[in-house]
């Protein structure tokens, strides 16, 4: 070993071990618990700092940024084609659901619409992304309480979307399909019929789900009145899609402001459960895979025919203004507030991320709880780390 | 308690006279704190208002407009960046893009507020908050003045704003009177540097150009046989060089 001279490696070696002893730090009126940020249950780099009194949690202070991106800035050096690209992986479980928003911004500025078909199979691939997503969180929620079956199911099925997804488009994760004025191509032969025996596999999958976890005792005892979110403090942070949901609102961007996509088209339902805890969170998101799974079939029957591609300039610029497109993604409300002064790339783009307003509720939530159900609130919550850190 | 938001599907007519009694309404109640508006037919509505009343005017918001959704919030940098897209831009005159991209950067102007509902300074604070039960959301802006990068809190009527907040004064260095923790959210706390300022340098740009450069030579020209389109529909994608 070599002695450190150096008074940076000093300062540096000390800050370490300031650190490490903060993980664990008795205290006279409590004890401070470092919950990440390499906790399996924060499905990432997310690190709570949680004050106890006891098994309770008198103040839980999340620490985010381990994985800050800065995809504000970047993209204003990049052209609206390579855009996407980048909004790729804001989500990375449903990354077509991120481009579909900024697209549909950049479109509401050039003043273009895609053509029927282009939106039919961009609601279609939204919706898919949507099954891909949530049914991780399906999964994911029963190995946060100590249930490893659920996992493997969702991730067995879950395959069987992404390979429809990537015939379509040619990535499993990252589609980057999108294109203003419609989507690059058109879909292969064959994948209508394709996508409906995925579907068959989803529906099957969401009743073994069902069978396993709903009515399971330990289950229900674990998140039935467990991180209740009434409607109006949910609002005010800001929660969306099934978080706010669960809360009894019937709130819901597909049905009420369906942008340029085929919602409006369709018949389906908004699922809404009015009790607010983690198990409402759980169920509605279970019968939101079920409707999308409901809404993908109708799609496929009516698909249009058609061109996929509307008229749009090689070289894509965006006139001057300002637009803000928000979508129903799977985790929430995502938008994107553009910004553009007529050149090639945008002047400035706000992304409005749903993990980033439903987390920022958990100091609130977390106050008072039990360190155990910190994990089944913070899973319950359903957020991608990307998305929260952009 | 807001429930079943469920009258915002109507004609898009309909919607604008409901934008315009929203506008109307809004006007006749806040008065003179009200600067600029603008209003999209059908799209959106942004306000301007003072910025000594950006807290009265949430509070407004919540309980009058009961516009109980918060949305967003952040900042706008209204200045051209002076490093412009960088080596990004000498890439794009290889490829032939019309040069016009220099003229973008040549209204370089030192406070450049020209988005919608207007501005006079160079940073401009934004946020969004929306309505269930009309479905309508309104983009507020206010101004911030260069040697005063302060302004109310938001969170006493919306406590969501609270993040976003620590966000905006991280990335602009804009600060919130009232907060109850102005530290960095994502940024390290030692971290120096508004990165979100267009003056900001994204130094990773600026020294070596995006590797996309070695995939733009041009094509080989292959003749295209007519494209099966296995569903019966026409493939003709501009930015792939389908259509000019």
């Amino acid at each position: 070993m070599t002695a450190i001279n150096d008074r940076r490696q000093l300062a540096y070696a000390a800050a370490q071990a300031t650190d490490a002893r903060v993980n664990i730090e008795l205290e006279a009126e409590g004890m401070t618990l470092n919950i990440g940020p390499q906790h399996p249950a924060t499905h990432g780099t997310l690190r709570i700092i949680v004050r106890l009194d006891g098994e309770q949690v008198i103040e839980a202070d999340p620490v985010m940024g381990y994985m800050h991106r800065g995809y504000e800035k970047l993209t204003e050096v990049r052209t609206y084609p390579q855009v996407t690209t980048l909004i790729n992986r804001i989500d990375w479980v449903s990354s077509f659901a991120n481009e579909v928003p900024f697209i549909l911004a950049a479109e509401k500025l050039m003043e273009v619409e895609a053509p029927p078909r282009a939106q039919w199979i961009r609601t279609i691939l939204f919706e898919l992304g949507r099954i891909a997503n949530v049914s991780m969180f399906l999964g994911d929620m029963g190995v946060q309480l100590g249930a490893v079956t659920p996992m493997f199911y969702a991730l067995r099925d879950r395959e069987f979307i992404l390979n429809q997804i990537e015939a379509a488009t040619g990535g499993r994760f990252h589609p980057n399909f999108d294109r203003i004025g419609g989507l690059k191509d058109d879909l292969p032969a064959g994948w209508i019929e394709d996508t409906r025996l995925a579907l068959d596999k989803m529906e099957y999958f969401c009743q073994q789900v069902e069978d396993l976890v709903i009515g399971n005792e330990i289950f229900e005892q674990r998140t039935r009145g467990i991180g209740i979110i009434p409607a109006d403090v949910g609002l005010s942070y800001g929660l969306s899609g099934a978080n706010i949901r669960a809360s009894g609102v019937d709130w819901d961007l597909r049905r009420d402001n369906p942008v340029g996509l085929a919602w409006d088209q369709v018949d389906w339902r908004v699922w809404t459960h009015p009790d607010g805890d983690s198990f409402a969170r759980y169920w509605v998101r279970l019968q939101e895979v079920r409707e999308s799974c409901h809404i993908v079939r109708q799609l496929l029957d009516g698909l249009p025919s058609g061109p996929i591609m509307a008229k749009v300039p090689r070289v894509v610029k965006v006139p001057e203004g300002e637009a803000y497109v928000a979508c129903e993604n799977p985790l929430g409300q995502m938008g994107y507030y553009l910004v553009s002064q007529g050149g090639l790339t945008p002047f400035r783009v706000k992304v409005r991320t749903a993990s980033f307003s439903n987390m920022s509720i958990t100091p609130w939530l977390l106050k008072g709880t039990y360190v155990a159900d910190v994990i089944t609130i913070l899973a319950s919550l359903y957020f991608i780390l990307g998305d929260l850190d952009r | 308690m807001p429930s079943a938001a469920d009258t915002s599907a109507d004609s898009e007519p309909v919607k604008d006279e409901a934008r315009e009694a929203l506008l109307e309404s809004i006007v006749g109640d806040l008065g003179s704190v009200v600067v600029e508006t603008r209003l999209d037919p059908g799209h959106d509505l942004w306000v301007r208002v003072a910025r000594e009343s950006w807290a009265a005017v949430a509070e407004y918001f919540h309980e009058e407009q009961r516009c109980r959704y918060f949305d967003w919030l952040s900042v706008m940098d209204w200045k051209q960046s002076p490093f412009g897209r960088s080596m990004d831009s000498e890439v794009e005159n290889q490829l032939n893009t019309e040069p016009e991209e220099e003229a973008a950067e040549s209204d370089y102007t030192e406070t450049g507020a020209d988005g919608y509902a207007g501005g006079e300074t160079r940073f401009q604070i934004m946020a969004r908050v929306s309505s269930l039960s009309t479905g309508l959301g309104v983009n507020l802006k206010a101004d911030l003045p260069d040697d005063d990068l302060t302004i109310d809190t938001w969170i006493n009527s919306y406590p969501g704003a609270n993040w976003h907040e620590r966000e905006a004064f991280e990335m602009f260095g804009v600060s919130f009177n009232g907060h109850p923790k102005m530290q960095n959210l994502y940024l390290p706390t030692d971290f120096e540097g508004f990165p979100l300022r267009k003056d900001y340098p994204l130094v990773a740009r600026m020294v070596k150009p995006w590797p996309g450069i070695v995939d733009v030579e041009p094509m080989p020209e292959v003749e295209e046989p007519a494209k099966e389109t296995p569903l019966g529909a026409t493939t003709s994608n501009p930015q792939d060089g389908g259509v000019q």
